[in-house]
């Protein structure tokens, strides 16, 4: 391949049916289709309408997570817990993969989740793919190696009508982290910390690689956190070159490669990264050795400040009217704010590392009176490893909910929210106003912030307390 | 879907930067199977208080919105989630355009394939237009261009395949389809398949 390409470069033309044109947009091949109840109905009623198929539906895979209760299923009756047009939603998605022949991972399936953590449990997601769903956390996926990113309904249409999308070539924008990740600050910490710097707008038209020591040191778990939250930074995906880790992460899992074919798909897996004589449109070098535990202050993710640091003063009347919204005061830190709720969990960090991070923290001691906690593993998978490892006991001990798999209170559309003017500690990727229920006050950070959080009863600092 | 070619009319003004998707319509409107109705929701935590009663401050509740199809917002507008429900409930409203200096990339994708247009213009336009709330202004299509009520004219950037769509009134799905062949020779040639 040629030294010269970056990573997206060599998988966006790797995918490329139809060459773009001044006029006209590039056809682009998707390796895998993921598909949840929200964002497909409308999709499978233009297909119906037009009398097409899903045309490869063996390339399409559909889960059940923003609509579903976290409390146990068993019945339509449970399914009402978030709703009656929630579970109308969730059967709605039921009746449609039985129609157009789709796997559906849904409830008793033992493998239901939210889609961007059962992806990569399942091994579906893999270096080279190019992915797509209709959510915009798809960006998670990049932490393979794929071109990952999300997409609107019509375009949802598109894929199922004929596996491919009509995309204009993104830029691409390298973030180089340097240094050393101090203890106690985590994935989380640097990716708000990345978007702290390059802004909520900062990444818009452009294709992120995470690049340097600190993200080669990275897990796989750490990893898809960062690439999460690329499109809270404005870019629809973020991608990170696959190595050892990666490899590993796959092997064996129960969709990648066998035997010889295993040996031959990491082989090419291999070439799957930027060339030394590789360009990119824009790069941004982040020092990753000064960082603390990062929260929010504001009302999106990039009004992030170290727990400790003042928040700013100043700014604009948005700026004035994000400081209200959240009735917070410049020139004082975070760190003290009384919490009224925690949320563990979301395709940032509702995988298994995630609730362990959460639970050495909650370990031995208990919540703080008046904060409600909850635990939501972001899988069944997750879900049954934890409490394998017998981590659902220390949350429950330490008076937290432990609850089944879902989105949740990330964007509290299946009954579990903050109620107004609650001030919400939450490990997931979006403090926008109104996101977790009418007038929840939303701050994002780690589950180790979030869990020390619970325990002090205010936002805390994790590393007093490891 | 309709072809586009001139939207004329008085501009609302939402002077503020990073409207969210969430804000434009929150996620427990989301539930819906259709894509009808969803102007009811839209904006709807800014536009009405906890009694479900119209915020008299919102500018999309003044008098002076009526009938206006031309939004103009801070930028980095549509930021977030990728729900199409955010275009769809602007459209079901009556809003045929907005304008602003920056707007995120899959709001953008999702409102071209609906008909609602992008209209991305300089900080010193942008300015004026939010100076000036109630502004009659056009839209053209064939020429790429806003004209202002002191008869200026400014250009702004839309994807060429992108404007012919929307000027044609074609389906991209239909675009897409004619390509069947092509894409089945991919899938044939290719050495390694997913």
């Amino acid at each position: 391949m040629d030294p010269a390409s970056t990573l997206f470069e060599k998988v966006w033309a790797e995918h490329v049916v139809v060459p773009e044109t001044a006029e006209t947009p590039a056809v682009l091949y998707i390796d895998l289709h993921l598909v949840h109840e929200v964002t497909s109905p409308q999709a499978f009623s233009v297909l119906r309408d037009s009398g097409l198929p899903v045309r490869r539906p063996d390339l399409t895979l559909a889960t059940l997570d923003h609509s579903t209760p976290t409390t146990p299923v068993r019945t339509f009756q449970d399914l009402l817990v978030a709703g009656e047009s929630a579970a109308r939603q969730v059967r709605q998605l039921e009746d449609n993969c039985g129609e157009f022949g789709i796997q559906l991972l849904g409830f008793g399936s033992g493998q239901r989740g939210i889609v961007h953590v059962i992806g990569p449990e399942l091994g579906a997601t893999q270096p080279g793919k190019t992915i797509v769903c209709g959510d915009s956390h798809t960006s998670t996926h990049g932490a393979f190696g794929a071109l990952a990113f999300g997409i609107g309904t019509t375009e949802v249409g598109h894929v199922m009508a004929t596996q491919c999308l009509l995309q204009r070539r993104p830029q691409t924008l390298a973030i180089n982290v340097n240094g050393v990740l101090p203890g106690g600050v985590t994935a989380k910490d640097l990716v708000l910390a990345i978007i702290g710097r390059i802004g909520v707008d900062g990444g818009t038209g452009h294709v992120i690689e995470y690049r340097g020591p600190v993200i080669a040191a990275l897990d796989m778990e750490q990893r898809m956190t960062v690439c999460n939250m690329s499109i809270e930074g404005g870019a629809r995906a973020g991608m990170i070159a696959p190595d050892d880790t990666t490899f590993q992460f796959l092997a064996g899992r129960e969709r990648v490669p066998r035997g010889s074919d295993w040996d031959a798909a990491v082989a090419r897996w291999r070439s799957l990264r930027s060339g030394d004589d590789a360009t990119f449109d824009r790069s941004v070098d982040i020092d990753a050795s000064a960082l603390t535990p990062m929260v929010t202050f504001g009302t999106n993710p990039g009004m992030v400040i170290g727990i400790d640091d003042p928040v700013p003063s100043g700014g604009d009347a948005s700026f004035r009217k994000a400081l209200d919204y959240m009735q917070v005061e410049a020139g004082k830190p975070m760190a003290g704010q009384p919490v009224d709720v925690v949320f563990i969990g979301s395709c940032t960090n509702g995988r298994i590392s995630d609730i362990e991070q959460a639970a050495r923290i909650l370990d031995g001691r208990r919540v703080a009176d008046g904060v409600r906690v909850l635990v939501v593993p972001g899988s069944e998978q997750v879900k049954a490893a934890a409490e394998a490892r017998g981590l659902d006991k220390i949350v429950t001990a330490a008076g937290a909910e432990w609850r089944e798999a879902g989105c949740s209170m990330c964007l509290g559309m299946n009954g579990d929210i903050a109620r107004p003017g609650e001030l919400s500690v939450s490990t997931s990727n979006r403090n926008f106003e109104g996101r977790q229920g009418i007038g929840a006050r939303t701050v994002l950070a780690s589950p180790a912030t979030a869990a020390a959080s619970a325990i002090a009863g205010c936002v805390a600092d994790p590393r007093k307390l490891v | 879907m309709n072809p586009i070619r001139r939207i004329a009319s008085r501009t609302v003004v939402l002077a503020v930067r990073d409207v969210d998707t969430d804000q434009i319509i929150p996620a427990r409107y989301l539930t819906t199977t259709t894509r009808e109705g969803l102007g009811q929701a839209l904006f709807h935590d800014l536009r009405y208080d906890d009694n479900g009663n119209e915020v008299d401050a919102f500018p999309l509740n003044q008098a002076r919105a009526a009938e206006c199809k031309v939004l103009v917002a801070g930028k980095n507008f549509g930021c977030g989630s990728s729900r199409e429900h955010a275009p769809w409930a602007l459209l079901d409203y009556g809003f045929e355009a907005v304008i602003s200096t920056e707007i995120a990339d899959i709001f953008r994708s999702n409102a071209l394939k609906n008909g609602l247009v992008p209209v991305i213009v300089d900080d010193a336009t942008h300015a004026w237009l939010l100076d000036n709330p109630g502004a009659d202004v056009v839209i053209d299509l064939e020429s790429a261009s806003l004209t202002l009520p002191d008869g200026s004219v400014v250009g702004f950037p839309i994807d060429a395949f992108a404007r012919y769509c929307l000027l044609e009134g074609i389906d991209e799905l239909g675009y897409l389809r004619k390509h069947l062949g092509r894409i089945e020779k991919f899938e044939e040639s290719r050495v390694w398949k997913p």
